[in-house]
């Protein structure tokens, strides 16, 4: 059901865990439903300069929270913005019908996280 | 290295059941219903098939119908006994722990009117059968219970459920397809008046099962056409499938005693390992009114489908919920109905051993599993990993 990108992000995900000097942190779902997504990024001067994240779900819940970060490492806080489920599901290479809604889980946890931030820092 | 832990979703062939099956696909491909010597043939070893299965469970040859498998027998028992009633109001009493086969079944029958009163488990996965006393209405024709279930392996109070059954003339179906491979099953002595089993659950060929109708007990057509299974249930006699159920089974019974003990040896080490060295990991199901085979644990602040595709990945197959179940999103309705929290009804797994299983895999098993739950654990946003806590929001 899963293509061997998949597999091999989910065998070998990258940015696991906290990120200390996180300044925003997004978290969406929740353990009833099966999945949540954690995002912590570290922001300078609008520029997403590490993410990390911590995800309890399955293997493509976990391959679309690792690859979703490593898009966003590196962008800016605007572009990360408009980063869309399907780009997320197309640089994975696809993923089943029933998981699509990972994909979305890891667009919504990196917005969440973005929110934080700018809420923190007009706050 | 290949390892297969999910012999409740099904089992290999037996290489016996295999040889004894081959002679009728080729040289004795006959149809058992022919007069000529081709089908004589294969209607005599339908027939000794058949008295091999009645004898397995203590019934009668008559009283074996063979059908394509579990899931026909189960639905062929509920709406059998629905289609010949002839109480104006049909109520039909089960469990909300059965199988989908009988489940779904149910639902079909609450569109026609027919009331289902769904028995709860207690914490450990066991239905008590005194509450059939109160359940049971002028209006019941027929209540089913599982033999053993299918995900977390509860052996239930069959003889006793039956006997309530009997004393209210109500009949009395058991879905026994988990059962039969490890439990002694004597149909008259429990007072089953029918009992649903398939084949490649004991290492018999898929495709081919039976219902057993107690004699007297009246039961409608499923399925319409010749006049196989005198009268009952239509359609060519599948010769090759039922010889190696028969073969399956005599096997199944012969080896019974000795794969039970060293099977459940190997089982309770792997659970009293799993317990004592992974914390926060939790057993479903009663511990000892269970099948020798299985093992159902829910590892908190993980996902069970992560877990299946890391065994997975390190050659080990296993299963989260029930087969038939998973590549749904929704937590298992088994382990939800025990009152387990959803959130730890979907860090569910099931092991079920077989005949093949060795202590040296499950070794590696559990050294493999300790490391998967540990990663995962690692990532899971409810679990502290530095302080070794966990918590669910």
């Amino acid at each position: 059901m899963y293509n061997d990108k998949v597999i091999e992000i989910f065998k070998n995900p990258k940015n696991i865990g906290d990120l200390k000097d996180a300044n925003a942190i997004g978290t969406i779902g929740n353990a009833s439903c099966g999945d949540i997504m954690q995002v912590f990024l570290k922001i300078e001067n609008n520029v997403i300069v590490d993410a990390k994240f911590k995800t309890f779900g399955c293997a493509a819940a976990i391959a679309a929270s690792s690859i979703a970060t490593e898009m966003i490492i590196g962008k800016t806080v605007d572009e990360a913005l408009t980063l869309k489920n399907a780009d997320v599901v197309a640089e994975l290479g696809g993923l089943p019908a029933q998981k699509i809604h990972c994909s979305v889980l890891a667009e919504e946890a990196i917005q969440a996280a973005i929110k934080d931030y700018k809420e923190k820092n007009n706050g | 290295m290949k390892i297969y832990l999910d012999n409740s979703a099904t089992t290999p062939l037996n290489p016996h059941v295999l040889e004894a099956m081959l002679p009728f696909f080729t040289d004795k491909f006959g149809n058992a219903s022919s007069i000529h010597s081709f089908g004589r043939e294969a209607n005599r070893a339908v027939s000794e098939a058949r008295e091999i299965i009645a004898e397995c469970i203590n019934a009668r040859p008559s009283e074996i119908y063979f059908t394509s498998g579990g899931t026909e027998s189960d639905n062929w028992a509920l709406k059998g006994a629905v289609y010949v009633s002839k109480n104006k109001y049909k109520h039909i009493i089960t469990t909300q722990i059965e199988h989908p086969a009988i489940l779904n079944t149910c639902t079909e029958l609450e569109k026609q009117n027919v009331e289902i009163t769904y028995m709860n488990p207690s914490k450990e996965g066991m239905i008590n059968p005194k509450e059939l006393s109160n359940l049971i209405t002028e209006n019941t024709i027929l209540t089913s219970i599982m033999f053993a279930n299918n995900e977390i392996g509860t052996l239930q109070p069959i003889k006793e459920a039956a006997t309530i059954c009997r004393e209210q003339s109500v009949l009395f179906h058991t879905d026994a397809v988990q059962a039969m491979d490890s439990q002694k099953i004597d149909v008259k002595e429990l007072g089953i008046d029918m009992l649903s089993m398939s084949a490649h659950k004991f290492y018999g060929p898929k495709g081919i099962g039976v219902l057993f109708v107690k004699t007297g007990s009246r039961l409608g057509k499923l399925i319409n056409g010749g006049e196989q299974e005198r009268g009952l249930r239509a359609g060519t006699t599948p010769t090759p499938l039922i010889v190696g159920m028969a073969k399956a089974l005599e096997i199944s019974v012969r080896d019974r005693e000795k794969n039970n003990q060293r099977i459940l040896r190997l089982r309770n080490m792997f659970i009293d390992r799993v317990l004592s060295e992974i914390p926060y990991v939790y057993l479903n199901g009663n511990r000892e009114n269970r099948l020798p085979n299985n093992v159902n644990l829910s590892f908190a602040f993980i996902e069970g489908e992560s877990v299946l595709m890391r065994l997975d990945l390190a050659g080990i197959a296993v299963s989260s919920g029930s087969a038939c179940a998973s590549g749904s999103l929704e937590a298992s309705h088994v382990i939800l109905s025990l009152g387990v929290k959803e959130e730890l009804a979907h860090s569910t797994i099931r092991f079920s051993l077989g005949v093949d299983t060795t202590e040296q895999q499950m070794d590696y098993v559990f050294n493999v599993l300790k490391k998967t739950v540990d990663d995962l654990r690692r990532m899971s946003p409810l679990y502290d990993y530095e302080k070794g806590i966990g918590s669910y929001v």
